[in-house]
């Protein structure tokens, strides 16, 4: 099973001919990602040749699913054209599209997440500034190592790119269903809410790892949702506990402002919700361990 | 980046929203001058980015030039919450008869904008909020409509504005989303937006947030940085194009991406709980990539940090398999040596994930005297609080 992405998932990279594109394309590849195609107007109608696989280049997203009947787009399109480039995804009507590319102005972000609600939400948007999703053993969309586990029963959640590599490496031996990245800007498409709904319909999902950080107040929202809506164990990791106020931490939506967006008062929420809560990734692992064990 | 009253002003004037005759003044002499030239009475406003600074006697009214000097001189240099006063704005005075309070924002949850308006406006909207929060009308705005004239009359009516203005308001709610929209900002807000005796509408301040990450599309805003109240060490890691915060303490941390480096900050500052209270230096992410290049970058930027006594480097091999990563960290070294930097504090490095025996057996191999490797994240962190302790 797994959530949003699977073996069935045929997957084309707009802004695949770019350097990142096509670094990452053939990561994916290699990951066993069914790759179909790539979109570039420039170059459309050509073919790209990625270690031996040769990939159709063509002229819009419209035209790959008629072509290759693809169903999720990693988007690599750098900031200045990212809009236009999810745009084009949701009017072709994409049910997947996970917009890779950091740094994209959040008024951008507004306008096509607005766009994609006017539409009805055909397609479900992840990131932006997202590792992207990755179902180990069926399909890897997006920039996560595919090598750090196989499959298993932990379904795992995170603003954060490289805690999420972090868990995984801790819980190697334990596996994951799905790992999806879900971006650490202010404005993002699918939520930790999202995530949670999908894993707690998942059968192959066991126990859920939900990483937040400080920003916003996202994880107080997933908490009440937990209390409502999830039977399944979740284990929480909130960074940036000793973050000063008033400084931006690297993501875009990494500030405290106020008394909003505190890693206590988010771990406070998730605590209230039944959620164990780990001070650090191993402790967190560790949490995790237990949960597992005990099931 | 936040902006300043008097550049936020300068950009609602760009905007054609009202907003008072004044000027900016860095030195007494430069107020002085521009007192002259506005007139007899004149506003002086130090020009701090935090509020509260009308209680901390940071705005004064001036009925001459005498007095203008006195208030000049008074508040440069002030220090206003830790903000020192660097200029002062002047203005022209205005009569009020109210005080309205508005803006627009981003409202993350909802992933769309947010109109905020009052007719309670000036020194205690936030006591307002609190004690009369009916007071205080929140709107969402369909970011594919924006701000038209029917919806800028919407706003008037749901909030409560005077019918007499309500031409006038729907022309300034219609400019400021102008401005919002199209300057990329994240917020806008006006406290006071007042009615003069005459009826006329006019914004007397002006508090702007503007999107760095569209920086591309406003090269004119550039001059809206403010390099001299920006730490040089950040600074000179933002021109590396790397993403350096400085922070209080004395244990250097490098690592890849923001939340894992996020996450060091905490481990280590448990860590220096049995250490003496020792607390990170800095936030420093190199990125995915962790190349030597870039580690000797980030490396320099953190050790010319007076403070820093150990640096711990926390790196997962994601992308980036380890062996490079430890290969990156002793090119780093081997770059700042041919740089003819000093270095001379200890160095702990965890590194983990992809190829990571090999990163390790690298750096065991090279047997480098500063460099301590450590397995865990939490192990390292204790050993890196140990050493900023010793050498403190």
């Amino acid at each position: 099973m797994a959530i949003f992405l699977n073996e069935n998932s045929k997957v084309i990279v707009q802004g695949m001919t770019g350097s990142e594109g096509m670094k990452h394309t053939r990561r994916m590849l290699k990951a066993g990602t069914e790759i179909v195609g790539g979109v570039n107007p420039r170059k459309a109608g050509t073919k790209v040749d990625v270690d031996g696989v040769s990939l159709p280049v063509f002229a819009s997203v419209a035209e790959a699913i008629a072509e290759t009947g693809a169903n999720t787009s990693v988007v690599f399109v750098p900031p200045a054209f990212c809009k236009a480039a999810v745009i084009e995804a949701i009017d072709a009507e994409i049910e997947l599209a996970i917009v890779i590319t950091e740094g994209i102005p959040v008024h951008d972000s507004v306008t096509f997440w607005n766009y994609a609600e006017s539409k009805g939400n055909k397609t479900r948007i992840v990131g932006p500034n997202c590792p992207g999703i990755a179902s180990p053993g069926k399909s890897n969309a997006g920039i996560t190592p595919a090598d750090i586990t196989g499959t298993g029963p932990i379904g795992l959640v995170s603003k954060s790119g490289t805690l999420t590599y972090q868990l995984m490496y801790e819980l190697r031996d334990l596996g994951f269903s799905t790992s999806v990245g879900i971006g650490g800007d202010p404005v993002i498409g699918t939520t930790h809410i999202d995530c949670l709904k999908a894993f707690e319909e998942d059968p192959e999902t066991k126990a859920i790892v939900m990483i937040g950080e400080i920003g916003g107040d996202a994880e107080e929202r997933a908490a009440e949702y937990i209390k409502n809506h999830v039977t399944k164990p979740v284990v929480g990791y909130i960074a940036g506990f000793t973050a000063p106020e008033g400084k931006t931490m690297g993501h875009a939506g990494a500030i405290i402002s106020g008394s909003a967006g505190t890693a206590e008062s988010k771990k406070e929420a998730l605590e209230a919700a039944g959620v164990k809560v780990g001070k650090t990734p191993s402790e967190t692992a560790r949490l995790m361990r237990e949960v597992i064990e005990n099931l | 980046m936040d902006l300043y009253e008097y550049q936020g002003r300068a950009l609602f004037a760009r905007h054609n929203v009202p907003v008072l005759d004044g000027g900016v003044a860095t030195t007494t002499q430069e107020a002085v001058e521009l007192a002259e030239r506005l007139g007899d009475r004149v506003v002086v406003k130090a020009q701090v980015k935090v509020g509260g600074r009308g209680k901390a006697g940071g705005v004064k009214l001036a009925d001459n030039v005498d007095e203008v000097k006195t208030h000049a001189t008074n508040i440069l240099g002030m220090d206003i919450k830790g903000h020192t006063v660097e200029k002062v704005m002047l203005t022209v005075t205005a009569d009020i008869d109210e005080e309205y309070y508005f803006s627009y924002l981003l409202d993350r949850a909802n992933r769309t904008f947010l109109c905020i308006a009052s007719t309670a406006g000036g020194m205690e909207i936030e006591e307002v909020a609190h004690t009369a929060p009916e007071k205080v009308v929140k709107l969402p705005i369909d970011a594919g409509v924006g701000v038209t004239p029917e919806i800028a009359n919407d706003i008037v009516s749901k909030a409560g504005f005077p019918e007499d203005l309500r031409d006038q308001l729907v022309d300034v709610f219609v400019k400021l989303w102008g401005a919002f929209v199209s300057e990329d900002a994240t917020l806008v807000e006006v406290n006071p937006l007042v009615r003069t005796p005459e009826g006329k509408v006019l914004a007397l301040d002006a508090k702007v947030t503007l999107d760095e990450n569209a920086d591309f599309r406003h090269p004119e805003n550039a001059e809206f940085e403010d390099k001299s109240s920006v730490d040089p060490l950040e600074q000179r890691a933002k021109d590396s194009g790397l993403n350096y915060v400085k922070l209080d303490g004395s244990v250097g941390i490098i690592g890849n991406g923001a939340g894992l480096v996020m996450s060091t900050l905490d481990v280590v500052s448990y860590a220096g709980e049995n250490h003496g209270g020792v607390k990170p230096a800095n936030f420093l992410d190199i990125g995915g990539g962790a190349s030597a290049a870039v580690m000797a970058n980030g490396l320099e930027v953190v050790l010319s940090d007076p403070q820093v006594k150990s640096v711990f480097v926390n790196i997962f091999g994601g992308i980036t398999a380890c062996d490079e990563v430890a290969r990156g960290i002793l090119g780093a070294l081997q770059t700042l040596a041919d740089r003819g930097e000093d270095v001379t504090k200890p160095l702990v490095a965890r590194i983990d994930g992809n190829n990571a025996e090999a990163g390790r057996q690298i750096l065991a191999e090279a047997n480098h005297p500063l460099i301590t490797v450590v397995e865990t994240m939490d192990a390292a962190a204790d050993k890196a609080a140990e050493l900023a302790n010793k050498g403190a």
